[in-house]
C-alpha cells in the first residue's frame, strides 16, 4: 500500500454516536426497528473535525429487506443515524460510476452488490491505493490524468467536411469495441492493481482500455492506430503490466481488461516498434 | 473570482454539447458542474435518438410524430428545430466515434419506438446515452474545455430590476465540494444551465440522486418563469423495487405486456388497438395502472414485460444491458422469465421557458436539455426525443450565447406578447415562508448592477447561507423533510390526478415549508460536506414540486401525461395553453401563453390522439 493510501487504524475505536452501546440502532423518533438488520463496519475519516482526523470505524445496523444493496445500507444509515457519513453515488444502476468501494476486502461497486452474497460484518471502506478525502470518497484525480494521457477522443486525419455523411463500420468492428466501451471511469480496476500501487506513471488497466477502444476502431485508419500503438511505447503503459488479472476480476462491468491489454502487447509488436 | 466568456452549468447531454458549440464559436467556456462530468444522468439513457436518417423518413414526419405524441402543447418553430437538426447532430456524433450499433452494410442502426411513424430511434445497444455522454466528454478533453468539477452552482448572480425581462444574468456563484470554499464565476456573455431533471422530487424514479432540478430552482428564484411543470413523464417500464429505468427499446424489438390473467392488455383490454405496447408512454403508463388498479396487476404492484421471444441471440445484441439491469436490480433473468415493470417517475417535460435559441427572458441566461422547456415534448415526450433535444438545444444555446446568429426566435419569453393571468383557488398560500426573511426576489440582488459587484453580493450572500444552514446542528434533518415531500408527490401528482389529492400535496408542501424554515445542517467540516449540499437540495426540490402541483391544480383538463379525474377530455377550446409559474417576490404567480401551432409551412391542427 502506497503512502497516500488509507491505513486501517491499528487500534478500532468502536465510535457510533447514532447507535446504542448494545450495537443496536437508536431509531429515529417514533421509529421502531423490527425484522433482521444488516451490520455494516463503515470507514470514517475527515481531515477537518475533531475526533474523525485518525480514521476509524463506524458501526451501523440497517434494518435488512430482500434485494438490498451496499449502496441502499449506506443511505440509509446516513438518513436514518448520521447525516455526516459521507460518499459519492448518483445513477443507483451502475452507469455513473461513482461508488466504487473497497467491501470486505475486494473493489466492488456497492449499487449492484447485494448485501445477501456478503459476510457480516460489512466492512465498507475507501477504495486503497487513492488519498482519503473524507469518509469513503478518494481524490480521483490520478485516475483522470491517466485517463487523459492517452488521447482518449477520436480523431481521424480527414476533417468532416460541412454536409457531414455518417462513416460506415461493419458489425464485426463495433463488435470488436463493444466491451472496451462499457467503461464507467470507477475506478475499481486501478485501485485493484498492483502495478499501479507500485508505479505512480502506470497508465493503468482504465487507461489502458481507452487505449484499445480508439487503437481498434476502424473507422480512425491505419496512420492513426500506428500513432496510438507508438503511445503504447512508454514504460509505464502495456509493458507494465504482468497479467495478474486482479483489474478484470474486478470491473463491475465485465470488461476483458487484461485481455485487451494483452492485445495491445500483441499489436505493438506486430506493427514493429522498439519498445524500451 | 473567476471569469470566463460563457458559463455552462452542468456537463451532461446538453452540457457538453452546449461547451462545445460554444468554443466553436470563439468563446472561452467553462463549465461548473456539481459532478464530474461522465457521472451525468445522461449516461443512463438507454433506447436511442431519434433522427430522420433514411429513405422513406423525413424530418416532416418527424415533426408531426412529435407534434401528435405532445398532445399539441409544443410549440411548433421548437418541434420543427428538432426535427431538422437531429440528423445532422447525429452523424456529427457518428463523426466523433459514438460506437452505435449497425446494420449489416455498416450504418448507424434504427429501431422502433413508440409513437413513431417511422422506425428512427437511432441506437447503441441499451447504452446510448452512456455511449454519448462519453463520446461527448472525450470531445471536451479533446478541446481542453476547461470544467470545474464537484463545484455546485448554488445561485445566479442575476440583477434585480422589478421587471424579470429587464434582468440580466452576470454569472454564477457556486461552492466547491472537495474543499467548501464559496467562488463568483463571472460570465462575460451568458451562462448556460444544463442541470437535468428534477427526478428526485419523487421516491419512485427512474433519475439519479442528483437529479434535483437545481439548475430549475435557481433559474426560477431568479425569475425566470417555469413552463408546464404539471406535465411529468411516468415511463411504463420501470423496475419496481428501485425505479431502474427498463428501456422502451425492449417493446420496439417485440416485447409485450400481459397482466395477471395472462393477458395482453394493450389490445385485450383496448387501451391502444394500433400500436398496443408500442403506444405512447402516458398511454402505457395509464394502462398499466388501471390494470393494477382493477386487480389485474400482480402483488398489486407491477405487469409483467416479456421479450423471450425475441431470442437470446437478439437480445444479447440489441439490449444486453437490459439482461444485466434486471438480473443485478430485480433478480429476475429475462432471458428465463418476464419482468416485473411498473410506471415510475421519469422526465419533466417542462422546465425553464426558453426559445428556440435556448433563451430565456433574462439576458444573458440560457437553459437547454431537460431543465429546459423550449417547448418540444408539450404534454408528453416521445421515447427517444430526449437525446436529440440535449444535442439539437444545447448546440443551439452554445452558439448563440458565444454570439452566433442564428435568427431571431419565433417563440416569446416572459411576461411579453400574448399572455393571460391565471385565476386559480388554492387551499393554503404558496411559496415563501416569512416573506423577507431570505432574499427572494432576484437571487443575490442587493441592488448591485456592475457585474462584479453584483457577483461579489452574491457570493456574500450564498456564504451567509451557508453559514445560517451550518449554525443550526441541531436544527430538522434535509432527509426527512424530502422523504415527505416525495411521498405526497407519488400519492397525489401522480399518474392520476385530482382536485382533492392536489390540495393535499399543496398543504404538505407547505408544511415541508415550514420544516425547512427550522432546516440544519450536522455535518460541520469544510471538506465534502454532502449533508449541507443535499440540504440546498431540498430547497430546490420543495419549490420546483411546489410549481408542478400549481400547475397540475390550474389545468383543469386531460392532456398528454397530465389526466384529471373531474376533466376527463382534451379541452382545446380552453387549453390549448402553456402554463408558467413566475416566483414574484417568493410567492408563485401563474400564468398562460397560447401555443404555438404554426410551423414554417403549415399549421399542425390539433386531432385526436390514438395509437
Amino acid at each position: 500500500m502506497s503512502t497516500d493510501s488509507h491505513t486501517p487504524p491499528a487500534d478500532e475505536t468502536e465510535h457510533h454516536p447514532q447507535i446504542a452501546s448494545n450495537g443496536t440502532p437508536t431509531p429515529a423518533a417514533g421509529e421502531t426497528v423490527e425484522g433482521p438488520t444488516v451490520h455494516l463496519k463503515v470507514y470514517r475519516y475527515d481531515p477537518e473535525v475533531e475526533g474523525k482526523q485518525t480514521p476509524y470505524y463506524d458501526d451501523f445496523h440497517v434494518p435488512y429487506h430482500k434485494g438490498m444493496t451496499v449502496l441502499d445500507a449506506l443511505i440509509y444509515a446516513r438518513d436514518t443515524y448520521d447525516s455526516t457519513l459521507t460518499f459519492r453515488h448518483s445513477c443507483r444502476q451502475a452507469i455513473c460510476g461513482s461508488d466504487a468501494m473497497f467491501v470486505n476486502g475486494r473493489q466492488h461497486l456497492c449499487c449492484k452488490t447485494q448485501l445477501s452474497d456478503l459476510d457480516e460484518p460489512v466492512r465498507v471502506e475507501p477504495l486503497p491505493h487513492q488519498a482519503v478525502l473524507k469518509d469513503l470518497v478518494v481524490d480521483m484525480e490520478h485516475f483522470y490524468d491517466q485517463m487523459k494521457a492517452v488521447e482518449p477522443y477520436f480523431q481521424t486525419n480527414q476533417l468532416p467536411s460541412e454536409e457531414l455523411t455518417e462513416q460506415r463500420q461493419s458489425r464485426e468492428n463495433r463488435e470488436k469495441i463493444k466491451m472496451s466501451t462499457r467503461c464507467i471511469w470507477c475506478g475499481a480496476c486501478m485501485s485493484s492493481c498492483n502495478i499501479a500501487a507500485g508505479d505512480n506513471q502506470y497508465l493503468g488497466p482504465a487507461a489502458l482500455n481507452k487505449a484499445y477502444r480508439f487503437a481498434m476502431d476502424e473507422r480512425e485508419g491505419a496512420d492513426m492506430k500506428q500513432h496510438r500503438l507508438e503511445l503504447m511505447k512508454q514504460e509505464h503503459a502495456v509493458w507494465r503490466c504482468q497479467t495478474q488479472f486482479s483489474c478484470t476480476a474486478v470491473c463491475p462491468k465485465d470488461i476483458p481488461l487484461t485481455e485487451h491489454i494483452q492485445e495491445l502487447k500483441r499489436e505493438a509488436v506486430k506493427s514493429n516498434l522498439k519498445f524500451w | 473570482m473567476y471569469e470566463h466568456d460563457v458559463i455552462v452549468v452542468g456537463a451532461g447531454g446538453a452540457g457538453l454539447r452546449a461547451a462545445i458549440a460554444a468554443q466553436e464559436e470563439g468563446a472561452d467556456v467553462a463549465i461548473v458542474s456539481k459532478l464530474h462530468p461522465v457521472r451525468s444522468h445522461t449516461g443512463a439513457a438507454e433506447g436511442g435518438i431519434n433522427a430522420a436518417l433514411r429513405e422513406g423518413d423525413s424530418w416532416e414526419l418527424h415533426a408531426y410524430d412529435t407534434m401528435k405524441g405532445s398532445d399539441y402543447l409544443g410549440d411548433a418553430p421548437a418541434v420543427e428545430t428538432l426535427a431538422q437538426d437531429s440528423r445532422d447532430e447525429v452523424v456529427q456524433l457518428e463523426h466523433w466515434g459514438m460506437a452505435f450499433s449497425r446494420d449489416a452494410d455498416g450504418r448507424m442502426s434504427q429501431r422502433p419506438f413508440g409513437g413513431l411513424s417511422f422506425p428512427r430511434t437511432t441506437y447503441a445497444g441499451a447504452e446510448t446515452g452512456h455511449q454519448l455522454l462519453h463520446t461527448m466528454y472525450e470531445q471536451l478533453v479533446k478541446r481542453g474545455i476547461e470544467v470545474y468539477d464537484e463545484w455546485q452552482v448554488l445561485e445566479l448572480a442575476v440583477s434585480d430590476e422589478p421587471a424579470p425581462e429587464d434582468r440580466t444574468c452576470h454569472g454564477v456563484v457556486a461552492y466547491d465540494v472537495q474543499h467548501g470554499t464559496v467562488e463568483g464565476f463571472r460570465a462575460r456573455q451568458g451562462v448556460i444551465i444544463a442541470t437535468g431533471g428534477a427526478g428526485q422530487t419523487y421516491a419512485h424514479t427512474t433519475n439519479a440522486v442528483a437529479n434535483t432540478g437545481d439548475g430549475v430552482a435557481m433559474a426560477y428564484r431568479a425569475g425566470a418563469p417555469v413552463e408546464d411543470m404539471e406535465f411529468i413523464q411516468f415511463h411504463p417500464t420501470s423496475l419496481p423495487s428501485t425505479g431502474v429505468l427498463i428501456t422502451e427499446g425492449v417493446r420496439g424489438e417485440g416485447g409485450i405486456l400481459y397482466n395477471s390473467e395472462g393477458e395482453r392488455f394493450m389490445f385485450e383490454r383496448g387501451y391502444a388497438n394500433n400500436d398496443g405496447e408500442l403506444a405512447s408512454r402516458d398511454v402505457v403508463s395509464r394502462a398499466e395502472l388501471t390494470e393494477i388498479l382493477e386487480g389485474r396487476g400482480i402483488d398489486d404492484d407491477y405487469v409483467l414485460l416479456d421479450m423471450r421471444h425475441l431470442g437470446r441471440e437478439r437480445i444479447m445484441d440489441r439490449l444486453e444491458n437490459i439482461v444485466h439491469l434486471s438480473r443485478d436490480f430485480e433478480g429476475v433473468d429475462p432471458l428465463e422469465e418476464p419482468m416485473p415493470v411498473k410506471p415510475g417517475q421519469h422526465y419533466g417535460m417542462g422546465g425553464i421557458e426558453t426559445d428556440e435559441n435556448g433563451e430565456t427572458c433574462i439576458a444573458g441566461l440560457y437553459a437547454a436539455g431537460e431543465c429546459a422547456c423550449v417547448s418540444v415534448h408539450g404534454a408528453n415526450r416521445l421515447g427517444g426525443n430526449a437525446l436529440p433535444e440535449l444535442i439539437v438545444f444545447g448546440a443551439r444555446a452554445g452558439a448563440h450565447a458565444a454570439g452566433r446568429d442564428l435568427g431571431v426566435a419565433k417563440i416569446e419569453t416572459g411576461q411579453t406578447g400574448e399572455w393571460e393571468a391565471a385565476e386559480v383557488s388554492l387551499p393554503v398560500e404558496p411559496g415563501e415562508v416569512g416573506i423577507g426573511a431570505e432574499k427572494v426576489a432576484a437571487d443575490g440582488g442587493a441592488l448591485a448592477t456592475e457585474p462584479v459587484e453584483l457577483i461579489r453580493a452574491t457570493v456574500d450572500a450564498v456564504r451567509e447561507r451557508i453559514d445560517r444552514l451550518l449554525s443550526r446542528p441541531d436544527g430538522r434533518n434535509h432527509a426527512e423533510i424530502r422523504a415527505k415531500v416525495q411521498e405526497t408527490m407519488g400519492r397525489h401528482v401522480n399518474v392520476f390526478r385530482e382536485r382533492p389529492g392536489l390540495e393535499t400535496a399543496l398543504r404538505d408542501i407547505r408544511a415541508a415549508r415550514e420544516a425547512y424554515a427550522d432546516v440544519g445542517v450536522r455535518d460541520q467540516s469544510r471538506t465534502f460536506n454532502t449533508d449541507l449540499l443535499q440540504t440546498i437540495e431540498t430547497r430546490n426540490i420543495i419549490d420546483l414540486a411546489e410549481a408542478m402541483t400549481l400547475g397540475a391544480l390550474a389545468r383543469e383538463e386531460f392532456r398528454g401525461a397530465h389526466w384529471r379525474k373531474e376533466h376527463q377530455a382534451r379541452d382545446d377550446e380552453g387549453w390549448l395553453k402553456h402554463t408558467l409559474v413566475s416566483w414574484n417576490g417568493g410567492r408563485p404567480e401563474l400564468w398562460f401563453r397560447p401555443v404555438l401551432l404554426e410551423g414554417a409551412e403549415k399549421t399542425y391542427e390539433p386531432k385526436i390522439r390514438s395509437y
